[in-house]
C-alpha cells in the first residue's frame, strides 16, 4: 500500500517516551544528567513525527493507515461471529497533526523547563513524568479503538496528577491534583458507560467497526434515543477532560502545577484529549448529541470568559481563557464544523503553549510573582517575552494575520450559518460576545504586565529576560501563530491546505433522520459496502468513499454567506475589546476599580467564578460528608452493633460451653479419677510388702487355681 | 461301699497315698510355718519342710511308678539344692539382721514403698 513504514515509525515514537520515563525514573537520582537523555529522546520523537506528519500529508493525505492485532479473543457466537478486542493504532491526518502538536508542544516544555525548573529537588523526575504524560497522549493519538483510549486516557489522568502535584509539599497544589484526578473520574465514569454500550452492542471497541455497523442500521438496544445517550456519555469523558462546563472547576486549580506543566497541560496533552475524542467519534453523533455538546461548548466558553475579566493571577486568567477556548472548538464541533473544531486545537494549541510558557517566563522573571497586580512595565526589561506574549495575544484575540484569526473565525462563521440554517442563533451571539470579552481580558492582562509604570520596584528591579532555553521555544511557538503556515489567504482558511487538503469531516453514519440536515452523505458507493460490509470492515476498515463528506449545498451556501459578516463582526468585537482594555488600563479613561463598584454583584460573582466551587462544595462535598457522616453512624451503630452483639451472644456461648466443660466433661473425667483413686485405696490393702501375706495369696491362688482347674479345665 | 473299702485299703495297706498323705502334711506344715512365724530362721525351716515334702513325692511317685531311679535323682538335686538355698537364704537373714537389726519378716516391709 505505501513504502513509508508509518507503522513501525508510529511505534516508536510512542515507546520513546515511555523508555524516556523509566530511565530518568530509574537513573534520576544517580545521574544528574538525565534529564537530558530524556529531552533527547523527546526531541528524537519529534524529529520523527514531522518526517511521519510531512509524509503523509505530502503523499498519502487520503490514505487511513491501520494495523491491528487480536489481544483477547473471545470466541465467535453465532449470533456476531468472531469478537475479539483488538489493539491497534490508525493513521489519518487528524493523527499525524495531532501526534506534530503533542510532539513540539512537549519538546519546547522540556526544554523550557530545563531553565525554569533548576535547582528544584526533584528535578530529574519531573521529567521522567513529563515523558509519562507525552506518553499517555499519544496513546490516545494512535489508538483506534475505545478500550485503548480509554486505558490511555486514565494514564493521562494519572499523569496530570503526578505534575500538578508536582511540589506536593504546599497543600494547595496537592488538593489541586486530587481534585484535578477526582473531577476527571465524574466524566470518565460517563464516558466508561458509553464504552460499555458500544461494546455491549457492536462487540467491538474499534471505531471503523462500529462506524460500518451504525451505517448498516444497527442501534443500540434498537433505538436512536440509545444512540443519542451512547455520544453523549462517551462525550462526558471529553467534558472531563477538556474541562468543559459542568466539571470545569479542576482546571483552575491545576495551576498549581509549575508552570510549563499548564503550557503542556492546556495546549498539548490534557484538555486536548477531550477535544480529539469527540473528533474521533464525531461520525457517530446524533444531531440531538451534537446539539448538546455544542450547547455545552457555548457555556462552556461564556462562563470562563466572564470569569477570566476580572481574575488577577496571571495564570488564572490564561486557566480560564484555556476553557472558554476549548468551549470554542466543542462548540464547533457541536454545530458541525468538524475541520474548524481541530483547527482550532491545533492554533490554539500554539499560542496557548506559548502564553503559558511566556507566563512562565514573567513568572521566572519576578521571581514567583503571580500577581498582575505586582507587576508591570515590563516591557523593557523582558522584550522577548513581551513581543511574542503580544503576537500571542493577537492570535488568541483574533486579529488578521495571525492563525487565531483563522480558526476562530471559521468556527463563528460555522456558528451564524448554522443559526441560519437551524435557527438556533444563540450560539453565534455567545461565540461573538465571548470573542469581545477574550479581547478584553487578554489585553488587560497584557497592558497590566508589560505596559504602565511598575507597581512593585523592588521586583521590577531584580526582573531580568529569561535565558535563551526559555525564550526559544516562545519565538518558535509566535512564529507558528502565523498565518502562513495555514494558508496563503490571511483572511480565510477555506482554501489553505489544512482545510482544503488534509482536514475532511467525516461521513455522519447515524441514520439520516438523525442527523443535522445539511450534513448529506456521499451515495455513490454505499451499496456496495452494504452488501460486503463484513469484509470491507476486516480487510480495508476505511474505505474512501466513508471518508469523505459533503456537506450540502445549502450549508455550503449558508457558510458562504456567514464569513464575510461573521468576519467583520469578530474583527469588529475584537478591536471593541482590545479598545476597552486600553482605554480602561492603559490610558485610564475609565477607572476599572470605580466601574467594578458600580456593577458590585456582577464583579463579585465573576471575580468568585461564579461560585462554581463554593456550590460544588456545598452540593457535593457537603452532601457527600453528610452522607459519608450517616454511613459511618449507619457503620458504628448497626453494622458494629450487629458485630458487636455477635461477639456477646458468642461470649455467652462460650462462657456456656465452658461451664459444660468444667463440670460435665471435666466431672466426668475428674470421677473417672476418683473412682480409679478409690480402686486404688482398695487394691493397695493387698500390698501389705510383708512376704507372708503374698505367700498366703499365692497359695490360696494355687489352690483356687487348681481347683478350679480340677473342676472346669482339663 | 467303695468309700469304705478306700479307707479300709488305705488304713491296711501302706502304699502311695500314704505318702502323698504324709507329703502332703509335710507341706501344709511348711506353708503353716512360712506364713506364720516371725523369725526368718523359723521361716527358712518352713521352706525346708516345703522342699522335704517334695522330695518325698518324687521318692513315692519314683517307687510306685515305676520309673527307675529319676525320682531318687530329683530328690537327691532338690537335697543340694536346699542346701545351697539355706546357705544363701541365711547369709540374707545376716544382711536383714544388719540392715533392720531384726529379723522378724512381718516388720521388714519395705517392700511397700
Amino acid at each position: 500500500m505505501n513504502q513509508i513504514p508509518f507503522i513501525p515509525i508510529a511505534l516508536i515514537i510512542l515507546v520513546l517516551p515511555l523508555i524516556g520515563f523509566f530511565f530518568t525514573l530509574l537513573f534520576g537520582k544517580k545521574i544528574k544528567q538525565m534529564y537530558l537523555f530524556e529531552t533527547g529522546i523527546i526531541t528524537t520523537a519529534l524529529g520523527l513525527s514531522i518526517y511521519m506528519a510531512f509524509m503523509k500529508l505530502m503523499y498519502y493525505a487520503n490514505e487511513k493507515i491501520v494495523s491491528e492485532l487480536t489481544w483477547i479473543d473471545l470466541g465467535s457466537t453465532k449470533a456476531f461471529g468472531k469478537i475479539s478486542v483488538d489493539l491497534g493504532m490508525m493513521i489519518d491526518n487528524v493523527t499525524v497533526l495531532m501526534l506534530f502538536v503533542v510532539c513540539l508542544i512537549s519538546t519546547l516544555v522540556h526544554l523550557f523547563s530545563i531553565e525554569y525548573m533548576k535547582g528544584d529537588k526533584r528535578y530529574n523526575r519531573y521529567f521522567s513524568y513529563l515523558g509519562i504524560f507525552t506518553f499517555s497522549m499519544l496513546g490516545i493519538v494512535f489508538t483506534h479503538n475505545m478500550l485503548m483510549m480509554y486505558i490511555f486516557w486514565e494514564l493521562v489522568g494519572l499523569s496530570s496528577y503526578l505534575l500538578i502535584g508536582f511540589w506536593f509539599e504546599k497543600k494547595s497544589a496537592s488538593d489541586a491534583s486530587k481534585k484535578a484526578f477526582v473531577v476527571n473520574r465524574v466524566g470518565d465514569f460517563g464516558m466508561l458507560a458509553g464504552i460499555l454500550i458500544l461494546f455491549a452492542n457492536y462487540h467491538t471497541f474499534t471505531f471503523d467497526k462500529v462506524f460500518a455497523q451504525i451505517s448498516q442500521g444497527v442501534l443500540p438496544f434498537n433505538s436512536e434515543f440509545w444512540l443519542t445517550a451512547m455520544g453523549i456519555l462517551l462525550f462526558c469523558g471529553a467534558i472531563g477532560k477538556s474541562a468543559q462546563f459542568p466539571l470545569h472547576v479542576w482546571l483552575p486549580d491545576a495551576m498549581e502545577g509549575p508552570t510549563p506543566v499548564s503550557a503542556l497541560i492546556h495546549a498539548a496533552t490534557m484538555v486536548a484529549a477531550g477535544v480529539y475524542l469527540t473528533v474521533r467519534i464525531f461520525p457517530l453523533l446524533t444531531g440531538d448529541a451534537l446539539l448538546f455538546i455544542a450547547t455545552i461548548g457555548a457555556i462552556s466558553s461564556f462562563i470562563p470568559a466572564t470569569i477570566a475579566l476580572t481574575q488577577n493571577d496571571i495564570k488564572k486568567v490564561l486557566a480560564y481563557s484555556t476553557i472558554s477556548q476549548l468551549g470554542y472548538m466543542v462548540m464547533a464541533l457541536g454545530v458541525g464544523a468538524y475541520a474548524y473544531g481541530f483547527f482550532h486545537l491545533v492554533t490554539h494549541a500554539f499560542f496557548k503553549a506559548g502564553l503559558f510558557l511566556g507566563s512562565g517566563s514573567v513568572i521566572h522573571a519576578m521571581h514567583h510573582e503571580q500577581d498582575i497586580r505586582q507587576m508591570g512595565g515590563l516591557k523593557k526589561k523582558l522584550p522577548i517575552t513581551y513581543t511574542t506574549f503580544l503576537i500571542f495575544s493577537l492570535a488568541i484575540s483574533g486579529i488578521p494575520l495571525t492563525s487565531g484569526f483563522l480558526s476562530k473565525d471559521g468556527i463563528l462563521a460555522s456558528a451564524y450559518a448554522f443559526g441560519n440554517l437551524t435557527g438556533y442563533k444563540i450560539f453565534a451571539i455567545s461565540g461573538f460576545l465571548v470573542a469581545l470579552m477574550t479581547a478584553f481580558y487578554m489585553f488587560r492582562l497584557l497592558i497590566l504586565t508589560f505596559h504602565g509604570e511598575p507597581r512593585n520596584e523592588e521586583k521590577y528591579h531584580h526582573a531580568h529576560e529569561s535565558p535563551a532555553l526559555m525564550t526559544m521555544p516562545l519565538v518558535l511557538l509566535a512564529i507558528l501563530s502565523i498565518f502562513a503556515f495555514y494558508t496563503i489567504n490571511p483572511l480565510s482558511a477555506q482554501t489553505g491546505w489544512v482545510l482544503k487538503d488534509w482536514l475532511k469531516t467525516p461521513a455522519s453514519v447515524v441514520p439520516e433522520h438523525a442527523r443535522y440536515s445539511f450534513m448529506v452523505q456521499k451515495h455513490d458507493e454505499k451499496p456496495e459496502a452494504a452488501v460486503k460490509h463484513e469484509e470491507a470492515v476486516a480487510e480495508k476498515p476505511a474505505a474512501e468513499s466513508e471518508h469523505t463528506i459533503i456537506h450540502s449545498e445549502e450549508y455550503t451556501e449558508a457558510l458562504h454567506h456567514a464569513h464575510y459578516p461573521a468576519m467583520f463582526l469578530s474583527l469588529a468585537v475584537a478591536g471593541l475589546g482590545i479598545l476597552f482594555a486600553f482605554i480602561m488600563y492603559f490610558w485610564r479613561k475609565i477607572n476599572a476599580d470605580k466601574l467594578a463598584d458600580s456593577v458590585k454583584p456582577l464583579y463579585k460573582f465573576s471575580l468568585n467564578k461564579w461560585y462554581f466551587d463554593e456550590f460544588y462544595d456545598f452540593a457535593f462535598v457537603n452532601g457527600t460528608l453528610l452522607l459519608s457522616r450517616f454511613l459511618a453512624w449507619f457503620d458504628s451503630t448497626i453494622v458494629d452493633g450487629i458485630v458487636n452483639g455477635s461477639a456477646v451472644v458468642t461470649r455467652q456461648l462460650s462462657k456456656l460451653s465452658g461451664l459444660f466443660d468444667t463440670y460435665v466433661v471435666d466431672g466426668l473425667v475428674n470421677l473417672s479419677a476418683t473412682l480409679s483413686g478409690l480402686l486404688g485405696i482398695f487394691t493397695r490393702k493387698f500390698q501389705t510388702g510383708k512376704v507372708q501375706t503374698y505367700i498366703i495369696m499365692v497359695v490360696f491362688s494355687l489352690v483356687a487355681l487348681l481347683f478350679i482347674l480340677m473342676n472346669y479345665g482339663i | 461301699m467303695t468309700d469304705m473299702s478306700t479307707l479300709s485299703t488305705f488304713l491296711t495297706h501302706i502304699g502311695l497315698g500314704h505318702f502323698l498323705f504324709i507329703s502332703g502334711m509335710l507341706f501344709s506344715l511348711g506353708i503353716y510355718g512360712v506364713v506364720t512365724r516371725k523369725n526368718a530362721v523359723m521361716v527358712l525351716m518352713g521352706i525346708e519342710l516345703i522342699l522335704n515334702s517334695a522330695n518325698i513325692n518324687f521318692v513315692a511317685f519314683a517307687r510306685y511308678g515305676n520309673y527307675g531311679f529319676h525320682g531318687q535323682l530329683a530328690a537327691l538335686f532338690v537335697i543340694i539344692l536346699a542346701a545351697a538355698e539355706s546357705a544363701i537364704a541365711l547369709a540374707i537373714v545376716l544382711n536383714i539382721y544388719k540392715t533392720f537389726n531384726n529379723v522378724n519378716v512381718d516388720e521388714i516391709d519395705k517392700l511397700r514403698e
